[in-house]
């Protein structure tokens, strides 16, 4: 099946995926995915529970490589520079890769400590730079307003949607260039669904953004180009409108109509 | 339409009726023995404690804290150097017994869930943990006492944090092991070395758990008589080295309580209303230290 699709000429590929298998102990996960993910867009990836979009994504910054029985062969280049290779260091992979996930995870720390964290694990800043990066990633993540006078209280104590922005802010104030959204808005209501999804908008000038969703209406609003898949094949990959108004596959079509999924 | 669908009979009716009649009998049945069972439970503990104040608010002196443990039929006399010593000995074995079983713990719960050696020591320190308490201090007794060829009160020392360790490791284990890996993932998704994730992330959001652990580990150590007979013994005398025989409160108690001396039952029974009233503080401290952290 011929997925490579030629991207938008005037961006280039930020991560190109070459014949990547993923397999969970015996079972092949993903089969041989080749894809070009362009720079400073964002990427949505769908398809129905099980189909593999949450396993691609957690290549991208080798998350699997947390457990033993999990491993990937192919090639995943992030500036022509293969990342699966076991030489290159995985913190600083993870350090131009950033990730979001399903619930949202702060730490049990102060507001401001959660994002400092990562900021301290790559570089040593002076306590005015820090509070200014703080902040920065603060209001970068459309948070800033609601956080300034209460930036030493525990992170815990914030709701659902912004404990989910001070995720998404703690992952940009160590300045990544990639951002994973694994499903970022599954475990959110409407309202704070749609600031991230305005945010998510906002990002993609200086990130290129990847996202999971099961939400075919969260693909089609905040995302240029999406990926369908289906039982670890990539079955069509193009820009968003084109995949939702024409799609080149029956599946692709059936399941963005909801005939099945 | 069939004839099961139809509206219940009178007989179904009764039927219906006697069987809930029957429910509601057996539900008091089952209460009354339920409840029978917690009042015979809490009857004791109260007759404890009751006695416990009686017997010890009466005897409970300023000289209590102040004189050394008299001869028998003194006039005067307290208990300071059996609380000094119980102090010491229960705050050096904690700061002993805490880090190797914490580190310990972490090692079960974030390195060795399914290791080999993991489940081993799983296992041993789970026999540990149930060990009569007489079983450690006969160990130590035979390992250090009898080599030394004098009680000490660093082998009280070590004989109480080896009934520390296995508690310390069980509650941190269980306590990390309730972190969920979500939290892992997005500490290892900045690019955080291991260690960083468990110190700073995993075991700060268990802090609770372990502290709660090590509070309750400190109030079982309090009241441990066994393990002190056979290697601090007692002294009747003030003393911080370690080197010599140490005073605790549980064996004083234990000498003064079986004596027909009646200045020294009295001592007993203060001394075993500062026992009861420490413990009980230690677990009311590690109840709300939990609760603080919900």
């Amino acid at each position: 099946m011929d997925t490579r699709v030629d991207i938008h000429p005037a961006s280039t590929a930020k991560i190109s995926v070459r014949d990547l298998n993923f397999f969970y102990g015996s079972f092949h996960a993903l089969k041989k995915i080749n894809l070009d993910l362009p720079e400073n867009k964002v990427t949505a990836f769908i398809g129905p529970s099980g189909c593999g979009k949450s396993t691609l994504l957690r290549t991208f910054n080798r998350m699997f490589e947390l457990y033993p029985e999990q491993r990937a062969e192919g090639e995943i280049l992030l500036d022509g520079q293969n990342i699966l290779n076991r030489k290159l260091d995985v913190s600083l992979i993870r350090a131009k890769v950033g990730m979001v996930f399903q619930k949202p995870t702060p730490f049990p720390m102060s507001i401001y400590d959660n994002i400092a964290f990562g900021v301290k694990l790559f570089e040593t800043l002076p306590r005015v730079e820090m509070d200014e990066r703080v902040e920065w990633a603060l209001k970068k993540a459309a948070l800033w307003n609601e956080v300034k006078d209460k930036l030493h209280q525990s992170g815990s104590g914030l709701s659902g949607g912004q404990q989910q922005r001070l995720c998404i802010a703690r992952g940009i104030a160590i300045k990544p260039e990639v951002l994973l959204l694994d499903e970022p808005c599954s475990a959110l209501d409407p309202i704070s669904t749609g600031k991230i999804e305005e945010l998510i908008h906002e990002l993609k000038t200086d990130y290129t953004v990847l996202i999971v969703t099961h939400n075919m209406q969260q693909a089609a609003r905040c995302s240029d180009y999406t990926a369908y898949m289906y039982l670890g094949d990539l079955i069509e990959f193009g820009p968003t409108a084109e995949v939702f108004t024409k799609p080149r596959h029956k599946d692709t079509e059936d399941y963005i109509t909801g005939r099945f999924g | 339409m069939s004839r099961a669908s139809q509206a219940f009979t009178q007989a179904q009716q009764s039927g219906r009726l006697a069987m809930h009649q029957r429910r509601k009998r057996i539900n008091v049945v089952a209460l009354t023995l339920a409840l029978s069972a917690m009042a015979f439970g809490v009857f004791w503990l109260l007759w404890i404690l009751v006695e416990t104040v009686r017997q010890g608010f009466g005897g409970l002196t300023l000289s209590v804290f102040t004189q050394m443990t008299p001869p028998p039929q003194a006039e005067t006399g307290g208990l300071a150097n059996a609380l000094f010593g119980s102090l010491y000995m229960v705050l050096l074995a904690t700061l002993v017994g805490t880090p190797i079983g914490v580190m310990a713990g972490v090692y079960l719960a974030e390195y060795g869930q399914k290791t080999w050696l993991g489940s081993a020591t799983r296992f041993i320190n789970d026999i540990l943990l149930s060990a009569p308490s007489i079983v450690i201090g006969l160990f130590i007794y035979a390992a250090i006492v009898a080599r030394l060829k004098t009680f000490s009160g660093f082998a009280g020392v070590l004989a109480l944090a080896l009934i520390v360790i296995p508690v310390v490791i069980r509650t941190t284990e269980n306590m990390l092991s309730l972190i969920p890996n979500a939290l892992r993932e997005a500490a290892y998704a900045l690019g955080t070395p291991k260690w960083k994730v468990i110190s700073s992330i995993t075991l700060r959001a268990a802090r609770a758990g372990v502290v709660t652990g090590v509070l309750l580990a400190v109030a079982r150590i309090s009241g441990e008589t066994a393990p002190l007979l056979f290697t601090a013994l007692s002294n009747q005398f003030w003393t911080s080295d370690l080197r010599e025989p140490m005073a605790s409160l549980p064996v004083t108690i234990f000498k003064f309580a079986m004596s027909p001396y009646e200045n020294w039952q009295k001592l007993a029974w203060a001394g075993v209303f500062l026992i009861t009233l420490g413990v009980l503080a230690l677990n009311i401290a590690a109840r709300v230290f939990l609760r603080e952290k919900r």
